[in-house]
């Protein structure tokens, strides 16, 4: 059944949802779902990429997302190997050519790629015959991100149909929010954007959104909350005068979710900064779907190798 | 009337067809080919070199008054000697070399080093026209010593690479400058507002999660320039122009009678900002490409003389540098070898005459830089091209002479294969036994 499945991928690559069409988005989070009964058994564990290798490259240090991705490797037997810049001298003053040269001779299934810069999951996958799963580039895309928020989503509420989404906070440095808006209005779900202008994205008229510069009106009647995680460096850089203020504007707190309508959904990519962006009782309350987004990630990020790793004429045989 | 050396017969010359008469490196006399008579005979004695032009458009030598050769200091990159050669061949008869090298082009002694090798290098051309540094070390704090750089032969001042953000500084270099009769090239922009941006700032960089630099970051610069130009009376000539807004600046700036030139570059007429959709970082430059009606200003703007000149911004970079996430990436993209023909297709395509054409590469660098060009009368110097109109080359690697092989034409078929380069009637460039290019 699974092989059936695999064989009518058409993409080598994941590197942001643009590519997808609306029934292949599907596809993914219908994967997923098949994939999450497996984290559920006290086996967790099915040989469907026995001898398959996975190499996860984190030139940024990410503990959740590649984590996330060596579980969902591993759940599937494939074997997984960590390449960071922080503790491998492969990757240290080189450039990411030969960092990617070099992958590539080790000859693995999939490389998981997080970076810095925007365009170079592309960069990799323009260089590798693997797959090139994007796990974050620069403020550009975080595909499997979007899905596995989704994913969470559709666990809810069955459908994303006529529902309307808030994405809170820091949008112009976010790569969540990008893929988000994306995926989210692919699924045929409203997307609004809030946050200060300083923190929108240049060009942010022409996104299929409606923008907020008030948390209290953005809120009013939506049917979840993502809010993003504020990277405490945007202070220094001049666009906020101080944290405290940004949490005072920006911070979703009880208040607002009153206004939300009722079981309105909040989620957070992680990891939280509480107090800044969400208020810590509103990060534990029942309607935060934060834990359940982590469990999502592992099916979604399952669903993903698999879909490439065995897609028809590559490795499927 | 003398006796030529040299007679270029049955050329295109804009719209008209002429024989060139060429002696002792000037040109003799232009004239309607088919003329020759009884009372008006053939002057060409035996022992002359004869080229049948037939087909061929003849153009004066182009001036590129904005190119990085790198040397002193990053010859990895490119050399005077590479440089010169990539421009005998795109067209270049005189090349204006920016003076952010290592060390800059802030003493006399670095100008010499340049002029040295470029003799070496290019005994009769294309001539090296170095630009001094405005400030010391392009620092922007202290004036460079601009009149022993004048004396050694720079032709121009420019902090460019390094916009000089200090407008009181920036003041006292043009007043400066301009008791040496010699003009100030200025790089508009504001480094707060380019943020260090990669790309032009608007929604496809927003989409792209690239930082910005917006039109904005140019043009307060250009602002700054056109109003002590005014105040001052003194010339100052904008560098590459990439926006609307510098456009109408300008055009405001001369209307009320400012002594400000302009130039914009090949690659700011041809591509817009779609270029980096893909991350290429070849499309990467400063001032960023922008958008197509950014595009349209420019070449309306250079069509009505609101910008007065083309200019390459050659700046070319090793392979290595440029194959990069975008972040990464230095800006530039490498033009000596591929101005002529990415131009020639604006006049084939009809955006550009042949008179804007002649006037964008020669006759209006000349003018603002003192630099003496052929307007093909008699006693001009006999610098000169016989470009194939009818024939296109394939940009690639292997032919480029620059060692920059940074381009946005990679692969690219353009119109317009230089057959002839003359330069003070003698031969840079011809069919043999040098190999031609293209076909
Ligand atoms: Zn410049």
């Amino acid at each position: 059944m699974e092989k059936t499945i695999g064989s009518k991928w058409r993409h080598k690559d994941l590197l942001d949802v643009s590519q997808l069409d609306r029934d292949e988005a599907l596809h993914i989070l219908d994967t997923a779902a098949r994939f999450q009964e497996i984290n559920t058994r006290p086996v967790k564990k099915v040989p469907t990429l026995k001898g398959k290798s996975v190499v996860l490259f984190f030139a940024e240090p990410s503990t959740r997302t590649k984590t996330s991705f060596d579980m969902a490797g591993k759940r599937l037997s494939a074997d997984t190997f960590s390449l960071a810049t922080s503790s491998s001298s492969l990757v240290k003053g080189e450039s990411l050519k030969d960092t990617v040269l070099t992958l590539q001779a080790m000859n693995p299934d999939a490389i998981v790629i997080r970076h810095s810069m925007s365009g170079a999951a592309r960069f990799v996958a323009d260089r590798v015959r693997c797959s090139v799963l994007n796990g974050g580039d620069g403020r550009h895309a975080h595909p499997t991100q979007a899905l596995l928020d989704a994913y969470t989503l559709r666990h809810e509420w069955g459908d994303l149909e006529g529902r309307t989404v808030l994405i809170l906070g820091d949008i112009a440095h976010s790569r969540v929010a990008r893929s988000n808006v994306l995926l989210l209005n692919l699924l045929g779900a409203r997307v609004r954007l809030c946050g200060p202008r300083t923190l929108l994205p240049a060009g942010v008229a022409t996104w299929p959104v409606e923008v907020f510069s008030r948390l209290k009106e953005a809120v009013r009647g939506v049917d979840a909350v993502m809010c993003l995680r504020l990277q405490l460096e945007r202070q220094h850089a001049g666009l906020l005068p101080s944290l405290r203020e940004y949490s005072d504007e920006y911070g979703l707190g009880a208040r607002h979710m009153e206004l939300a309508n009722p079981d309105a959904k909040i989620l957070h990519p992680g990891p939280v900064n509480r107090g800044v962006e969400i208020s810590s009782e509103l990060a534990d309350c029942a309607d935060s779907l934060i834990l359940d987004q982590v469990a999502s990630g592992v099916a979604v990020r399952m669903a993903a190798l698999f879909l490439l790793i065995t897609r028809k004429g590559e490795n499927a045989q | 009337m003398s006796a030529p050396d040299c007679i270029v017969r049955a050329a295109r010359l804009n719209g008209r067809v002429v024989d060139l008469y060429v002696a002792d490196g000037k040109v003799l006399e232009v004239r309607e080919t088919g003329g020759i008579s009884a009372t008006n005979p053939d002057p060409a004695p035996a022992a002359c070199t004869e080229i049948d032009a037939t087909g061929l458009v003849l153009l004066p030598s182009l001036v590129d008054a904005h190119a990085h050769l790198r040397e002193p200091g990053h010859e990895y990159k490119e050399t005077i000697a590479s440089g010169l050669d990539a421009a005998a061949h795109g067209g270049f008869g005189t090349v204006m070399a920016m003076a952010n090298t290592a060390p800059v082009n802030d003493e006399a002694a670095i100008t010499d080093f340049m002029l040295a090798q470029a003799r070496r290098a290019a005994p009769h051309g294309p001539r090296l026209r170095p630009i001094g540094a405005l400030t010391k070390g392009l620092q922007g704090r202290e004036l460079a010593p601009m009149a022993e750089l004048a004396r050694a032969g720079c032709v121009a001042f420019s902090n460019d690479g390094a916009p000089v953000t200090d407008s009181g500084l920036f003041r006292r270099a043009l007043e400066y400058s301009s008791d040496l009769g010699l003009r100030v090239i200025d790089h508009c922009e504001d480094p707060g507002l380019a943020d260090g941006g990669v790309m032009h700032e608007g929604a496809l960089s927003g989409r792209l999660g690239l930082k910005g630099q917006p039109s904005t970051a140019e043009a307060v610069q250009v602002a700054r320039d056109v109003l002590l130009s005014l105040q001052l009376r003194i010339p100052v000539h904008v560098a590459h122009v990439s926006c609307r807004e510098s456009v109408e600046l300008i055009a405001w700036a001369k209307q009320r009678g400012a002594p400000v030139t302009a130039e914009v570059t090949p690659h700011h007429l041809v591509f817009d900002e779609t270029a980096m959709r893909d991350y290429d970082a070849d499309a990467k430059v400063n001032p960023p490409l922008r958008t197509a009606d950014d595009r349209e200003a420019l070449r309306q703007a250079l069509r009505d003389g609101t910008i007065d000149m083309l200019a390459t911004d050659h700046a070319p970079h090793a392979a290595h540098e440029k194959e990069v996430p975008v972040d990464e990436a230095p800006f530039g993209v490498s033009g000596l070898d591929t101005a002529l023909s990415l131009t020639w297709s604006l006049v084939a395509d009809g955006v550009l005459d042949e008179a804007a054409f002649v006037r964008a590469w020669v006759s209006a660098p000349g003018a603002a830089f003192s630099l003496a060009v052929n307007a093909f009368k008699p006693g001009d110097p006999a610098d000169f091209l016989l470009l194939d109109p009818a024939a296109t080359w394939t940009v690639t690697p292997q032919a480029m002479r620059s060692k920059g092989k940074n381009t946005l034409c990679r692969g690219r078929t353009l119109p317009g294969v230089l057959r002839y380069h003359y330069l003070a009637g003698r031969p840079l460039v011809a069919p043999e036994p040098g190999p031609a290019r293209g076909r």
